[in-house]
């Protein structure tokens, strides 16, 4: 993953209210929450800053009413932020013309919706077509390109029907497959599985998961789901009342909760099933007998059978499979149970 | 336990009026005592003052703004001149683009076209076969949905043919043809305008506001003094009569497509123009086409009233009738406008229903891919061009065709041999007894109380611009020396309203709890509804001839559904949950229904009034036809003149009252409801 920022949004304000703009001068774009409350001013986005970076997943997660959907449609600018600036590949991209962002959004933007936003009246195929359709794309072109989205989210077979005639898993591979088909580097989701049940859920996560590693998109993804964040994430941003809590990866988060509100969440998840082991190790020593090695990326959850079978330490390896720690089951277990590390 | 001792759920409580009752009960008492009083003695007391402003408006503070009108649209017509071209000549254009498409439209469906003038006329192309309009409107309802329907279509149209109705049909058909495909592209544009902009729409809201409270008759008058007697004339009033429901269809339409779609279009880089024409209203395009319906209906709705000023067809057909009192005649061309109306309106129905089917295999030969359409134009050439030779496929054999008009006649006449004095007896009760009181007692009011009485019951009931706007469309309506007509006006449509609640209301409370009924009176309300409200009128003279009596009749039947609609609607969507409640808190159940549901489907069934009056005050306006002295009369009597101010200003002072009565019934709603803490 390389770090540099794709994204980057500072100070992000957004407001519902009479009177915004003296209302935010006034307060030197920075009002308290008293300040709101006392102006009767809903807060829905309150000067968020997060930086994301190309290639990474990054999960904005939150109860609903926190903002979420708003902050990505300021992302996206869907929404005109009240205050901020957001940066697109060091383009100002609130200050684009409106010609500017149709091209913007045409080739560099995909967006998943939480109730999919199909349209009822095209059948698959014209669906996942329609945004080259937009573009002009002639005919052949853009349903060959549909068609092999289609197959790439396992929907062959089913272009011909409409919208209605699918499930909400289907109809939300729809709606992947019709956000992806222009190649956009940039994929927003908002709550893209929460209106479906939870079996189907872990299936598009699982689904979610195998594309990404096909495509490598930069991702900008929004869930209330902690578990959900947790399982996608390279980096979460834990929203509450339009601030944001902390921004961390799913470890960080766990092991290190900036606030109580983040450490609530966090108590009720499995630790095993986030904790890597290039976080539990201990510094590589050079000397064995070892029972083998692991990369340092496998949780805890995943490799924990297999360190306990074994009789001597594990080493663990770098992402370029260079021994940089080393693992015993004592460690691992530790963590199993919830026993503080010695 | 007895009824009484069953103790009160909160939502019971609710239901009764809150604080300040006591006060809103002396409020009420006191205006109806001192109106009452007032209407019993006003002509004593103007004989015992001798002040005659007490029974008429001072003819000094007369508005005349009958006159101006008049003066102000002769002037447009005759002297008005843009430099190049005069106002004449405007109007003399636009009713060209509409006969141009108009008279092809016509060729083809009945007079076939022609080259030559008069006499010397020899025909070119002969008019679609009779077969061929069947198979054209059968393959649509296939189309749109099944069979089943094409053989309902089918049917009405071949009643058409057979019963003898098929060239007035015919006639009618290019009418709707014209004009639903105007007011519908034109509701749809407006309807998109006002999406788009918020000011528009504020400015358009009052006018079709207006639209739909003037009665048709009062802008008859402009527009045949603008273009002329004839099918132009009727088509541009048909038009204005039919296009605002599109409008505010369009506009709900398209402002409930889910926000995400709209985001979804922004995010595929569509363009404001892509947005519309490719997300937005494909999207709202089913309920869009509710309005289509709507357009169809009124229409038809329309073809009667149309042919006052130069529409042919079906309409003149039963116009001239009702003139003649030929009963025959009169109903079966009123019964052939209602065979059209419902297989238009079942086809157009279809078609806002129509679900998508998978496309075709494009491999396929054209005649395999749309069997349908091939199909359909191999019958509708092959019958059209034997028309040359065979003059059966042309026109429907005549010796073939059956009428209904005797039949209707003799049964008609049996009725008033057998049931004369029944009816008779019925008759002078309601007379007597309802009709004469609420007459006396509407007609005796003082012009100035009537206007402060007005204004104080609106004020109490919406707040005191409501009161303030009431009493200056009565101080309109007064001043424009309208008062009596304006009077009898409402006591007929008071009588109505009363007339249909007490019938309509306990029929919708016992459909909204009891399936079978629901699906029985649905079906009767369905087909009500879909006949035009003229159609009405007909039955109604033949039994009892002219006079307020039969207005009256006619208004009950034609504003009785919304009533039964209304009722049926606000008891089935109470929560289930309130209802339970009261069934575990032990109500037996009548306590049910008075205590709980009635009092909560209260909202729903002041909408059903608020219909009811709207209804019965358009139909009213028809019943001018059959000698009622009112508001309708005068509009009436201004046609036949062809004075647009005298029409004009009684037509307002119909939509005033009409539009006070929608504003206070609209207040009563709101409160309730909000007294109920539904939203
Ligand atoms: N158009 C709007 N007008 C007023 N308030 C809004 C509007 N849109 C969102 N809000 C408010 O902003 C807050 C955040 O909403 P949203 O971003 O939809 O939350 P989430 O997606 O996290 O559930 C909520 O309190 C919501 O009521
Ligand atoms: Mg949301």
């Amino acid at each position: 993953m390389s770090s540099e920022v794709l994204l980057d949004c500072k100070g992000v304000w957004k407001l519902y209210g009479a009177d915004l703009q003296t209302f935010l001068t006034r307060h030197a774009n920075a009002p308290s929450d008293q300040d709101l409350a006392d102006h009767n001013i809903i807060g829905a986005v309150r000067g968020v800053d997060v930086a994301i970076r190309k290639g990474e997943i990054f999960v904005i997660m939150g109860l609903s009413g926190s903002g979420k959907s708003t902050l990505v449609r300021c992302l996206s600018r869907l929404i005109e932020p009240n205050a901020g600036t957001i940066g697109y590949e060091g383009r100002d991209l609130l200050a684009m013309s409106d010609a500017e962002l149709i091209e913007v959004r045409r080739r560099k933007m995909g967006m998943v919706f939480q109730h999919f936003a199909l349209l009822p009246h095209l059948t698959v195929l014209q669906n996942v077509a329609f945004p080259l359709e937009v573009q002009g794309v002639d005919r052949k072109r853009r349903e060959t390109d549909a068609m092999r989205m289609i197959e790439t989210v396992g929907l062959s077979g089913r272009e011909g029907n409409y919208p209605r005639q699918l499930s909400g898993g289907q109809q939300q591979r729809v709606g992947i497959a019709r956000s992806l088909v222009t190649n956009p580097e940039l994929w927003f989701l908002d709550e893209p599985f929460s209106a479906l049940d939870p079996l189907i859920r872990r299936e598009m996560q699982d689904e979610f998961i195998r594309l990404q590693s096909m495509l490598r998109k930069t991702i900008v993804f929004i869930t209330h789901d902690f578990d959900e964040a947790i399982r996608l994430a390279d980096r979460i941003a834990v929203l509450k009342d339009g601030r944001i809590e902390q921004t961390a990866t799913p470890e960080e988060l766990m092991t290190n909760p900036a606030t109580p509100y983040v450490a609530e969440f966090t108590r009720h998840v499995d630790r095993a099933k986030v904790v890597r082991l290039q976080s539990i190790m201990t510094p590589f020593t050079g000397d064995g007998p070892w029972s083998g090695a692991l990369p340092g990326k496998l949780t805890v959850a995943e490799t924990v059978a297999q360190i306990d079978a074994g009789e001597h330490p594990f080493q663990v390896l770098d992402d370029a499979g260079k021994p940089v720690g080393m693992v015993s089951a004592r460690q691992a277990i530790d963590v199993m149970i919830g026993r503080p590390a010695q | 336990m007895s009824d009484e001792t069953v103790n009160m759920t909160p939502v019971i409580e609710t239901g009764r009026p809150e604080k300040g009752s006591g006060g809103a009960w002396v409020f009420w008492t006191v205006l109806f005592a001192a109106t009452w009083a007032l209407s019993t003695w006003s002509f004593a007391l103007y004989k015992a003052l001798d002040a005659r402003w007490i029974i008429r408006f001072p003819a000094r503070f007369a508005l005349n703004l009958d006159t101006w009108i008049t003066d102000a649209v002769n002037w447009l017509v005759e002297d008005l001149s843009f430099g190049l071209f005069t106002f004449r000549d405007t109007t003399r254009f636009l009713a060209a683009i509409i006969e141009a498409p108009y008279d092809i439209v016509r060729a083809l469906l009945i007079d076939g076209f022609q080259s030559g003038q008069g006499q010397q006329a020899v025909e070119m192309f002969p008019p679609l076969s009779w077969l061929a309009v069947i198979a054209v409107m059968v393959a649509l309802a296939r189309y749109a949905r099944d069979w089943s329907l094409a053989a309902l279509v089918g049917g009405c149209f071949a009643y058409l043919a057979i019963f003898g109705q098929w060239e007035s049909a015919m006639i009618t058909l290019a009418s709707v043809l014209i004009a639903v495909p105007i007011g519908g592209v034109g509701g749809l544009l407006l309807g998109v305008a006002s999406y788009r902009s918020d000011r528009f729409e504020r400015a358009l809201r009052p006018v079709l506001d207006l639209m739909q409270t003037v009665p048709v008759f009062a802008y008859l008058v402009p527009i045949l003094v603008l273009f002329g007697f004839g099918p132009v004339a009727a088509l541009i009033a048909t038009v204005i009569y039919a296009m605002p429901p599109m409008v505010r269809n369009t506009t709900v339409a398209l402002q409930s497509v889910p926000e995400e779609v709209i985001e979804a279009g922004r995010m595929m880089g569509c363009g404001e123009r892509q947005l519309m024409w490719k997300v937005l209203i494909p999207t709202a395009l089913p309920s869009i086409m509710v309005g289509v319906n709507q357009v169809i209906m009124l229409t038809l709705n329309m073809v009667i009233i149309a042919s006052m000023i130069g529409a042919g067809g079906l309409g003149y057909d039963v116009l001239t009738a009702l003139r003649r009192l030929d009963i025959g005649g009169g109903i079966e061309a009123g019964v052939a406008i209602v065979v059209m109306a419902i297989a238009l309106d079942r086809l157009s129905q279809a078609f806002a229903e129509r679900r998508l089917r998978p496309l075709p295999d494009p491999s396929l030969p054209l005649h395999r891919r749309h069997p349908l359409a091939t199909g359909t134009l191999a019958v509708v050439v092959l019958t059209t061009l034997s028309g040359f030779f065979v003059d059966g496929l042309r026109t429907y054999p005549e010796a073939l065709t059956v009428t209904t008009g005797d039949f209707w006649a003799t049964g008609i006449e049996w009725i008033n041999v057998n049931f004369f004095d029944a009816i008779d007896a019925a008759k002078n009760l309601l007379l007597t007894w309802v009709m004469l009181p609420v007459k006396q007692f509407f007609s005796g009011i003082p012009w100035f109380w009537g206007i402060a009485v007005v204004g104080l019951a609106a004020g109490r009931l919406g707040g005191w611009k409501l009161g303030l706007m009431a009493a200056a469309m009565m101080a309109f309506i007064a001043a424009s020396g309208l008062w009596g007509k304006a009077m009898t006006t409402v006591y007929l449509t008071t009588v109505a309203v009363f007339l249909a609640s007490l019938i309509g209301i306990p029929l919708g409370i016992w459909a909204g709890q009891n399936a079978r009924a629901n699906s029985i009176l649905g079906a009767i309300i369905d087909t009500l509804q879909t006949l035009p409200s003229f159609v009405y009128l007909i039955p109604v003279v033949m039994l009892f001839r002219v006079g307020d009596f039969s207005a009256l009749i006619a208004m009950v039947l034609y504003a009785l559904a919304p009533a039964v609609r209304y009722a049926a609607h606000g008891i089935r969507s109470i929560d289930p949950e309130l209802i339970e409640a009261g069934r575990v808190s032990g109500c037996t159940r009548r306590q049910m229904l008075r205590r709980i549901r009635v009092p909560l489907a209260a909202p729903s069934l002041l909408l059903g009034l608020n219909q009811t009056i709207m209804l019965a005050l358009s139909m009213l306006v028809i019943t001018a036809l059959v000698g009622t002295r009112d508001l309708g009369q005068e509009v009436y009597i201004a046609l036949t003149k062809a004075n647009v101010g005298q029409g004009l200003v009684a037509g307002i002072s119909v939509a005033f009252i009409a539009i006070i009565a929608d504003r206070v019934v609209n207040a009563l709603a709101r409160s309730t409801r909000e007294r109920l803490g539904i939203k």
